[in-house]
């Protein structure tokens, strides 16, 4: 049994200590956003905030979480698609098959959050998450334009 | 035409909790714009279809029916972009939906093929996609000059508004659907001229990206649905294997687990596959890791053993011909000097984010999947085949993919989810496979070496070409049938001739040689070979375009001029490849390490030049990517170049990293750690040039991916002036030669 803050609301859920968060986001609260894509915190699908952090949700085991810990998913990210990442992600238009884009999305606003205005080479350390479809230079392109937006 | 669903007292729930929201079979969107003032028309009983092709409401939102699957390519789109061009409708009005495959199969297949692959989504349909929507603008027409007792040759129709020229009357098209539904279609129409496409040609945002910036987009891995169950599977490891046994009662007492159960191999007899239903994913999995099971037989390959069989292929006295002419013996002969070079491609997975998986529901009556799929027709008949009941009583509901690539339009998964969901009748049971088993149990990209020849004269001009290709056979292992007297002409991809077969006349070589032979020596492994985005165009592509870069070095020309002297036969094809060199500053004394490559293949001209550094370390820095498309129309500019973007990205990732090997029968590479693929890090910008010249419908999807390693690896040698020809580029010392 676990109470989590999910999105600004207290959630209880009743799930083994080991349970990813992942899995408990997904399976137990219902908020699909957070996809599964490879189980090891290798390629970033799973990126939700930890008290505004980029965190692979897969690897992170529900009972590490205190209870206090703020967490965001995409669905909690903002209201109605208004974050300045949201914005930017609709104006070039950059998802394609887009399963990796809530994990991206998350990862980038993430990365704001602590470092406003990102270098190229700030972005190439911090963003590492996989996309197969292959959106990745306009994911820069959308990066810079989010840091406008924000 | 929305078909009762077993389903429908049950409740199909999508993204429960925060949300709540339960969302329809059919995956549409909502239309953008709703006004406040809106007239209510709830009164009205809801307008029938104008055809297969175009729904109307009364509020003249346009749904357009999509047979082809969106899978990020942004087919979806570009098809709705064919339909609104013909009918004259209001863009801002457009949405989609997907009509099942049960529904297509009851209608005497109206919207014919729904396999997506190839780059044939928009190619392969846009003829009679516009024909039906050009047949409901008709209609619609009719009907408005019906009314007003004029006629319809005098009414004209513009943004989903039909006007009587004379009177000025006006009609919108909701408001006359209801009628046009009644009515006849017309026996011929007349599509419009590209010269007056108002749609068609601009660059339109996509339909679908709304739901993929929020998490609201459902993918088959997100499917819920009332009392659902999930279900972890584990297949033998070993190819050829079988299951032996195992023990179910070391994992039965573990949370939420329901049932252990033997899974039948889709593809031949016994049981290759175990798998365990509990009331949540990762409880499942976690018992499947915890079940002991036993394996039996199996086939202990070696890709590093398998070198051998490749390497006797390349000089082996048999071989199919692709293509070939002159007298290359007696070129060879004259030789002033002969250049050769020996390249591979390793097997490489399709490694789609979104791992396999299907939802599958096993009732009395029948059987409904929801199933990420590229073909929902071949999905359709595998639920037929496994559940064992008339195809009638089967039905596929089509979900987005998460990726496809080719992997998609395999129908193994399907069949493994509708057994699964027949242990439990009456519960709809989701299937997903983890990253692991999505990584050992591909149809992977076919391996591959080429050993090329080339004789030069004294004055540097190429008298003689032998491109030997070695190794597997994608339709001998997928479609025998389809063999040619034991031919398999798809190995020969961007090098055929015209005229072998319709089906690959766009896949011809554009080079003009005198003296040639392109042939194959068929070696298969016992590896399940696949469809993967661009297919055999990729390995042809290095194998052609790196050799002609080493001729030209070879023979001491510009390999931009000595391309072109090739290509006197294909202006079309000259001109992407000028076009790279022209934009990327090719011949320019700044110093740049520049390659180049030109290919032609499903249907569209392709090129790029990449700028690469190589440091004194070795590491690899790809600068700058200039690439060129002509396909003939380019529907939506902006989705273009997204694909030709994304062909780089899957195109670099197989080069720098992209190999599956195995070891004792066993794949080796089993997630992103050992199967890695490009980051952000890796990525250069890519400028695109998009060069329409018109009259044809090239693809787009896959070709640009064909230009991506070679145009690489010919800027590596101009760097370093050393020559990779073993991929993927991974480990190897790229330090200057």
């Amino acid at each position: 049994m676990a109470t989590l803050k999910i999105n600004g609301k207290s959630v209880t859920v009743d799930v083994e200590d080991d349970t990813p968060l992942l899995w408990v986001l997904r399976e137990q609260v219902g908020l699909t956003g957070a996809k599964y894509g490879c189980g090891i915190a290798q390629c970033g699908t799973c990126t939700i905030h930890v008290d505004g952090s980029p965190v692979r949700s897969c690897v992170y085991p529900v009972g590490a979480l205190s209870g206090e810990e703020e967490i965001t998913t995409i669905e909690g990210l903002s209201e109605d698609a208004s974050h300045p990442v949201q914005q930017a992600w609709a104006e070039l238009d950059i998802p394609q098959c887009g399963y990796c884009q809530p994990g991206m999305i998350m990862a980038v606003a993430g990365m704001l959050n602590d470092n406003p205005n990102p270098t190229d080479e700030d972005i190439d350390a911090e963003i590492t998450n996989i996309c197969r479809c292959g959106t990745l230079a306009r994911v820069r392109k959308g990066i810079k334009l989010a840091v406008e937006k924000a | 035409m929305t078909k009762a669903s077993l389903l429908s007292r049950r409740g199909f729930i999508v993204g429960t909790g925060a949300t709540g929201l339960t969302i329809g079979i059919l995956a549409s969107c909502a239309p953008s714009g709703t006004e406040a003032d809106a007239p209510d028309y709830s009164d009205l009983p809801p307008n029938d279809e104008v055809n297969a092709w175009v729904h109307i409401d009364h509020d003249d939102t346009v749904t357009v029916r999509i047979a082809r699957s969106e899978m990020g390519q942004g087919t979806l789109t570009g098809l709705a972009q064919l339909v609104a061009e013909e009918l004259d409708c209001d863009w801002d009005k457009v949405t989609t939906e997907y009509p099942t495959p049960g529904e297509n199969l009851r209608r005497e297949r109206v919207w014919r093929d729904y396999s997506t692959g190839g780059s044939q989504g928009i190619r392969g349909s846009q003829d009679y996609v516009r024909e039906g929507a050009a047949a409901a603008k008709a209609m619609l027409i009719e009907a408005a000059a019906n009314e007003w007792g004029v006629p319809a040759s005098e009414c004209t129709s513009e943004n989903s508004v039909i006007t009587h020229g004379s009177s000025g009357r006006t009609a919108t098209y909701g408001s006359v659907a209801g009628a046009a539904s009644k009515l006849a279609p017309p026996l011929e129409v007349t599509l419009k001229d590209p010269a007056d496409w108002k749609i068609i040609g601009q660059a339109k945002k996509r339909l679908d990206t709304a739901d993929k910036l929020t998490g609201k987009q459902v993918y088959g891995a997100d499917i819920q649905m009332d009392g659902m169950l999930n279900a972890a599977i584990k297949q033998a490891p070993k190819i050829g294997a079988s299951l032996a046994s195992f023990d179910a009662s070391a994992v039965e007492s573990m949370p939420g687990v329901k049932k252990v159960v033997a899974v039948k191999n889709p593809f031949g007899e016994g049981n290759n596959a175990v798998a365990v239903i509990a009331d949540h994913w990762w409880q499942a999995n976690k018992a499947l890791e915890a079940l002991p099971i036993e394996w039996q037989g199996g086939v202990d390959f070696s890709t590093a053993e398998f070198e051998a069989e490749l390497d006797e292929g390349l000089t082996a006295e048999e071989a199919f011909v692709g293509n070939g002419g002159g007298d290359l013996a007696a070129a060879f002969g004259a030789a002033d000097r002969m250049v050769e070079a020996t390249y591979n491609m390793p097997l490489q997975n399709h490694a789609c984010m979104e791992p396999m998986n299907t939802t599958a529901l096993y009732t009395e009556d029948g059987c409904e999947i929801w199933c990420p799929t590229q073909n929902g027709e071949a999905a359709l008949a595998a639920v037929s085949e496994a559940s064992g009941l008339p195809i009638e009583q089967c039905e596929v509901h089509k979900i987005h993919l998460g990726g496809g690539f080719g992997r998609r339009g395999m129908p193994d998964y399907v069949h493994q989810s509708v057994m699964l969901a027949m242990e439990i009748p009456g519960t709809p049971v989701k299937m997903l496979w983890s990253r692991e088993e999505s990584m050992m149990h591909g149809f992977f990209h076919p391996t591959t070496k080429a050993r090329v020849r080339g004789s030069l004269d004294a004055d540097g001009n190429l008298t003689g070409l032998h491109l030997r290709i070695s190794g597997q056979s994608i339709l001998a292992a997928l479609i025998p049938q389809a063999l040619q007297n034991g031919v398999d002409y798809a190995t020969f991809q961007g090098l055929l001739p015209s005229g072998v077969d319709p089906r690959l006349e766009d896949q011809t070589l554009k080079y003009s040689f005198d003296n040639f032979l392109v042939d194959h020596a068929m070696r298969n492994p016992p590896v399940r070979p696949g469809f993967w985005r661009g297919v055999n165009l990729n390995q042809n592509a290095i194998y052609l375009e790196c050799f002609m870069d080493e001729l030209a070095h070879a023979a001491g020309r510009d390999p931009l001029e000595f391309r072109l002297a090739h290509l006197s036969d294909s202006p079309l094809a000259a001109a992407v490849l000028q076009a790279v060199a022209d934009k990327s500053g090719w011949g320019s004394d700044d110093g740049k390490a520049r390659g180049l490559c030109v290919m032609y293949g499903f249907g569209a001209y392709v090129a790029a030049c990449a700028e690469v550094t190589v440091d004194d370390d070795g590491a690899l820095s790809i600068d700058r990517i200039v690439a060129a498309t002509d396909p003939g129309y380019a529907v939506n500019p902006q989705q273009i170049e997204a694909q030709v973007e994304g062909s780089f990205v899957y195109g670099l990732s197989a080069m720098l990293y992209g190999e599956i090997t195995y070891e004792g029968g066993e794949v080796q590479e089993r997630n992103f750690d050992t199967y890695n693929s490009m980051r952000i890090a890796d990525m250069p910008e890519v400028e695109t040039i998009i060069m329409p010249s018109g009259g044809f419908w090239g693809g787009v999807g896959e070709p640009t991916i064909a230009v991506a390693a070679p145009a690489v690896l010919n800027a590596i040698y101009a760097a370093t002036g050393k020559r990779v020809r073993q991929l993927p580029i991974k480990d190897q010392d790229l330090r200057n030669a």
